[in-house]
């Protein structure tokens, strides 16, 4: 048996990671709480924000479990002429292209409908789709980056990389959310 | 296989369980908008909020995962008994270190937010506020990943494939959830400076 089942042991086995990745969601927290006068003052800005820090660690865990899986088969080489490499990423973007549109929507729609639109239709889809597409590709980068490191160390790419994509794409939500609010709405 | 064929496969594969936690960010998001009261109140509480979710995603997600390899390896019986050893180790451990991990949030957005002389509710109202919202969050998490691998892996679905949908899905809402009714239990209890 691999795995003490006591709450000493998985204590021991999971706490520093979280520890760490704890602090690192700190950190993110602490780009949110730097337009916090305008995420309160466009409070559909701030329905954007678990939806968009949720997708970027989905789109990101979903892409490392895959590219784990055909790491672990033997059907991965890390070139970009790959076709597991190159599709994957691909159907991130598009994944990204197709969802984010529909969570500003969505965003503003509940807003308008429970407390009322203070951001027209087109900036809240606008402002969604451009943190999407951004972090699809910012998903990509990290996860083949975290992959292709954990390989080069021996390690297994379920263990490591899952976890350190997940949170890394949650302050890189944070972080692309606020660069693009910068941009289109302030 | 074609690069076209892999990214079809891929997309189609991933859309159905993005498209569920969509649902749960998007109504974890509106509760959060209708927040602004509360995060006025308690200046630092947005800056947790990230640790504070990403806390519930990492510790119930690595539970459901603990869970299912006991199942696949028959450490673990799919049945809910207090007796069982594993089953009480796991979740108690679980519920341990989402507290632990929630605290050191609560402390560490205090002291940095004091160092750099920003505006930041008392330590002890975050800790309250962190302390609450993981305990709420933490009971309702581990039924819902508990009963969700357990019913899954008895109708014979691979419970690792469930796992990662249910606990983004339902931990955003709950997370968001829990800390709603912990800020309002503290503020009404008097926290709050």
């Amino acid at each position: 048996m691999t795995t003490d089942w006591t709450v000493r042991g998985i204590t021991r086995a999971m706490l520093p990671v979280l520890l760490v990745m704890t602090m690192v969601e700190v950190g993110s927290g602490l780009v949110l709480g730097s337009f916090e006068a305008e995420l309160l003052q466009y409070p559909t800005l701030l329905v954007l924000v678990p939806v968009t820090i949720g997708t970027a660690g989905n789109l990101g865990s979903i892409l490392a479990s895959r590219l784990s899986t055909a790491f672990h088969l033997g059907t991965l080489s890390f070139s970009p002429s790959d076709e597991k490499l190159a599709g994957n990423a691909i159907a991130t973007v598009a994944l990204a292209v197709t969802l984010f549109p529909v969570v500003g929507a969505g965003a503003w729609a509940l807003q308008a409908v429970l407390a009322g639109a203070r951001l027209a239709l087109g900036t809240v889809v606008l402002v969604s789709l451009a943190s999407g597409i951004a972090l699809a590709v910012l998903a990509v980068l990290v996860t083949v980056v975290a992959t292709y490191i954990a390989y080069t160390f021996g390690l297994d790419p379920d263990d490591v990389v899952i976890p350190v994509v997940t949170n890394t794409c949650d302050v890189l939500g944070v972080v692309v959310l606020f660069s693009v609010v910068q941009l289109f709405v302030i | 296989m074609s690069v076209r064929s892999v990214a079809r496969e891929a997309y189609e594969e991933a859309l159905p369980a993005l498209g569920m936690s969509l649902v749960g960010g998007l109504l974890a998001g509106v509760m959060l908008g209708g927040m602004e009261a509360e995060l006025t109140a308690v200046p630092g509480l947005l800056v947790a909020v990230p640790a504070l979710l990403a806390t519930r995603g990492n510790v119930y997600g690595s539970l459901g995962a603990r869970l299912s390899t006991g199942l696949h390896q028959g450490l673990v019986e799919p049945r809910v008994e207090l007796g069982d050893e594993r089953l009480r180790g796991a979740t108690a451990a679980a519920l341990a270190n989402g507290l632990l991990a929630s605290v050191v949030a609560a402390v560490a957005v205090f002291a940095i937010l004091t160092a750099l002389g920003d505006e930041v509710a008392g330590v002890g109202t975050l800790v309250a506020v962190s302390l609450v919202a993981g305990l709420l969050s933490g009971v309702a998490l581990t039924v819902v990943v508990v009963l969700v691998v357990f019913a899954g892996y008895r109708r014979g679905r691979d419970p690792d494939t469930l796992v990662g949908p249910v606990v983004t899905t339902t931990g955003d809402v709950v997370g968001v959830a829990s800390l709603l009714v912990a800020v309002r239990l503290v503020l009404a209890l008097g926290g709050g400076g």
